[in-house]
Parts: C-alpha cells; structure tokens; sequence
C-alpha cells in the first residue's frame, strides 16, 4: 500500500551465502600438536646437531651429557637439597615481598589518600633494578639468609604492586558503587567485592613475580651460598662444565613450566566464574 | 549473470533479498531454530518478534555470517550491514572515522558526512565516541550502517538500550532513513508496539519456527491507538504469550511481561 519505495532497479541481484565471520572452532588435538611441534623440533634440532658434530659439545652439550649430569645430581642428592635450599629461600622471599606489595597496591589502588602517600614513592623505587642493590644489602644484612630473602623480596614486590594497583583500578566503578550503596564498606569491599574482580591481574603478576625471583635467586646464590640452583650455575661457570650450563637452563624451564601450570590450576579453582558464561549473547 | 550458477547462489530473476531454506541452528540440546523459511522482499521492512532466548538474535547473526546454520541454505546479498543494541565504536577513533570504518582513501569522507548530517550529527564528525551519549553514539552507528548503501539492513534491538524518549526519536529516524534509502530491513526487537509503529510485516518467532508472519497494511505515519494496530497489537501479544485479556491479573501481569 503506502509502503512503495524508491529504488534503482538493480538488474541482477545476486544473493549468496555470507561469508562466515564467527570464530572458527579449532580441533583441540591439532591445536596440542601445533603446539608441541615447535619445541619438539628445536629439541630435535639440539640432539642433532650435537651427535653429529655439528655443534662442537665444548660450546653446547649434547642432551645425552646433560641427561648424565642430572643423573649424577640426583645420585649424590644434590639436586634435592639445592632445589630444597632454593626454594625456601624462593618461597620465602616471594611470601615477604608479595604480600607487602598487594597490601600496598590494595591501599594505593582503593583510598586516595593512599595512592597519594604510596604510589609515587613505589613508582620511583620501581625502576630502580633490584640488582644493584646487591651491594648495598649485603653491607646490611651480610651474605647470609636473609640478604637473600630480602633481594628475592624487593624483586618480586615492583611487579605484584604495578599489577594489583592496576587491577584494583580497573575494577567496575558501577559494581563498586552498587556494592558501597549495599553498605559494604572497607576491608569487606575490598575482600568481598574488590579483590575477586582484580584477581585475574593479581594472578597474573604472581606469575611474573615467580619468574623475576628466579633472577633474584641467581644474583643471591652468587654470593656466599654453598647449595642453591643460582649456586649450581657459579659451580657450572668456576669449573666450566657445560652440561651444568645447560642443565641449569633445562632446570629453569622446567621450573618455569612448573609455576606457570600451578597458577593456571589456582586460576581456575579461585576464579570459577570464569569458565561459566560465554563471549557471544 | 541471468540464470542460476549453481545450488547456493541466485540472480535477478528472483525477487528477495534474504532468502532461508530449511534452516536448522541448536546450541547444545536445545533447537533453536527448526527449519526455517523465510523471503524478504527489496525494500520490505520486516520486524522479528520473539520471547527472549527464542532464536531471534541467532537468526540474524545467521544473516551477518557470525553462525553457520547446521542445515539448509541461508542467502543473503553482498552489501549488508548490523545495527548492534550497543553501539560498538571504536573507541579510539573519531566519529568520522567511526562511520567510514573498512573504506579507503578519502573518498569516503563526503558520503560519511552526509550519512553524519542525515542523523542529525555533522558538527560531531571530530569528537571521540566516549564523548556521545548513548543515543548520539547509536546514531552514529546508524550512519555507519547506512553510508554502505544495504541492501539488507539489520538491525538487532536497537533502541532496547537507550531511554524512552530517545526511543521515539530513533524510531521515528530509522523510519525516515529507511523509508528515503530503501534497503531490506530486519528489526530484531521483543517489542510489539515498535514492530507494529515500523514495519510492513512482523513476525513472531516461536519454539523454532514461525507462530504468527502477518503484513501489516496501516497507513503511515501510524498511530498506536489505530483500531487496527489495537487489533494487530492483541494477536501478536497472544502468539507471543501474552494474552491480556485471558488473563485473571491482567493489568499488572502483562506491563512487566
């Protein structure tokens, strides 16, 4: 009826299914093997060149001698001990350092007054690298334990503060205010409402504080230590054994991927509202 | 270019532009939409209506190709474009640029400057989105929409978000602009007043398939007090559900419904 429209004749109107512009589900087993391939094959590619010459065993050791000289840690139980001694002091010095930086990030990130108080003299500190203070701490603390757990701590506390200021930041105003209008106030908006929603961030940054104090651990083990993976790698160095080198750098990842798997299973257990819901509505 | 290609594809001798053939989606157990059919025509407005959760917004993410059907054939023409329920901008972007998304070269300025002025917003063509309100910025969008020329113009809630009165306002523009540039258009919206004030035919969808299709043959400008959009308004609320005048609570029950 008076719904006529005007319209250029169009002469030959083409229609045609439209081009798909969803996510295309990948196939989970191809997806594992992308995945793996590219380490496999440098593993490959280190186990080849080293049988055959290729790469002299003085300059990179071939993954036979590496796989012995783990052996001989695990005989003389030296492994455990080092791994023990390292990680106490790891431990240790994340504990100290994290928890003072998330208190400190939490403070800054919530109050203005806080920030106003804590964030700029952080920020200044931040860049700082923590390994020169190496000389400083050990006229103060000296060479033993806890020179180590304060280098460890200092280390891992920049990143875990920058993370969890940003985090709290980052938080949903508009939930923040509902909660406030609720009557949560304080300590039970920051634990109730506050915390979970910056955790992500929060998780995050342990993630790269754990990274970060495995240098610390390295920098600490080098000065008056007598057990220590940092320490195994001054032994590698003094003796000049390769395949302690290398074991050393094999150690690393495999703690590495060890941390990151840890913190992917707390994520999801302290986070179970990540895995419901879904991107598309 | 006259006869037909093959299977999936279809010239000028047929007169739609949307076209669905036995379209099947379901997410998990549930069957969404259950052999579909459906032709719009060159220029038809066509409003969908459907409780929440009943496929409405899946059967246009069809159209725009964000989901595969997993049976039957979906056509649609080349030139088609979205109108979200939020205005999704690019944030760090200016208005202009927001309109003149994916095309190159400074050709595009003018017609994104006139498609900016048709929404009433040509001194906007500079300021960043976060600067808009939420009807200025889901005009901008409309403008986005329309300076591609559709064929086919979808538009998925659009006014669900914004307030009452602004409402009216971008009804009566979507009304105006469609009416001046003609495409196709598919109005998701679970609004039965909005379908019955815009469109040529509305259609109620409903357990997978199609409860009520119905032209609307009002005159426009249309009134909602028209008997006969008072008659339409009745059965389309009755396919929907919602039955007014059956219900023992009436009046309290079908405002919140």
């Amino acid at each position: 009826m008076t719904v006529t429209r005007e319209r250029a004749a169009t002469p030959a109107r083409v229609l045609e299914p439209p081009a798909f512009l969803g996510v295309e589900t990948r196939n989970r087993w191809l997806s594992l093997v992308l995945r793996v391939s590219v380490p496999a094959l440098l593993l490959a590619a280190w186990w080849y060149s080293t049988t055959h010459d290729l790469v002299s065993t003085e300059v990179l050791a071939s993954p036979g001698q590496v796989v012995r000289a783990f052996g001989e840690l695990v005989e003389t139980g030296q492994l455990w001990d080092y791994g023990l001694a390292s990680f106490q002091r790891a431990g240790l010095g994340v504990g100290i350092g994290v928890g003072i930086a998330l208190v400190l990030g939490l403070v800054s990130g919530l109050t203005r007054l806080g920030e106003e108080l804590v964030d700029a003299t952080v920020q200044i500190i931040r860049v700082v690298p923590f390994l020169a203070l190496v000389p400083l701490f050990i006229s103060w603390f000296g060479v033993d334990e806890a020179f180590k757990v304060a280098l460890i701590a200092v280390s891992s506390a920049s990143p875990m503060y920058a993370y969890t200021y940003l985090g709290v930041r980052s938080v949903d105003r508009k939930v923040v205010e509902a909660a406030r209008g609720f009557g949560l106030r304080g300590f039970r908006l920051a634990i109730g409402v506050i915390l979970p929603s910056a955790l992500p961030n929060i998780l995050m940054a342990l993630r790269i504080c754990l990274g970060i104090s495995l240098v610390g651990l390295i920098a600490a083990e080098q000065v008056g230590a007598t057990e220590g993976i940092g320490y195994l790698v001054t032994l590698a160095q003094q003796y000049y054994r390769n395949d302690y080198m290398v074991l050393c750098i094999v150690i690393y990842a495999l703690i590495g991927i060890g941390v990151d798997l840890v913190i992917r299973l707390v994520e999801r257990t302290a986070m179970p509202w990540r895995r419901h819901g879904t991107a598309s509505g | 270019m006259a006869a037909a290609r093959d299977g999936e594809r279809m010239s000028g001798a047929v007169d739609a532009v949307v076209r669905l053939r036995g379209v099947r989606k379901a997410f998990g157990s549930k069957q969404v939409l259950d052999g579909v059919d459906l032709d719009i025509a060159p220029g038809e407005f066509v409003a969908l209506l459907g409780p929440s959760g009943t496929g409405k917004t899946t059967l246009l993410r069809l159209l725009s190709g964000l989901h595969r059907p997993d049976a039957g054939t979906v056509l649609v023409p080349r030139v088609r474009t979205v109108v979200y329920q939020e205005p999704r901008l690019v944030q760090a972007r200016r208005v202009l640029a927001n309109v003149t998304i994916g095309q190159r070269g400074k050709a595009a300025r003018a017609p994104g400057l006139a498609a900016l002025a048709e929404v009433g917003l040509a001194d906007k063509a500079r300021s960043w989105p976060a600067t808009l309100s939420g009807g200025e910025a889901q005009r901008v969008a409309l403008a986005r929409a329309l300076v591609r020329q559709p064929e086919l113009l979808l538009l998925d809630e659009p006014f669900a978000a914004l307030d009452a009165l602004t409402r009216l306002q971008m009804q009566e523009l979507v009304a105006e602009l469609c009416a001046r540039h003609g495409p196709a258009v598919l109005l998701v919206t679970h609004d039965v007043d909005e379908a019955l004030l815009l469109a040529d035919r509305a259609i109620v969808l409903r357990d997978g398939g199609f409860a009520l299709d119905r032209r609307i043959d009002v005159p426009r400008p249309r009134d909602r007090d028209d008997r006969a959009v008072i008659t339409h308004r009745k059965d389309y609320l009755a396919a929907l559900g919602v039955a007014p005048d059956r219900s023992p609570r009436s009046t309290d029950e079908h405002v919140n419904a």
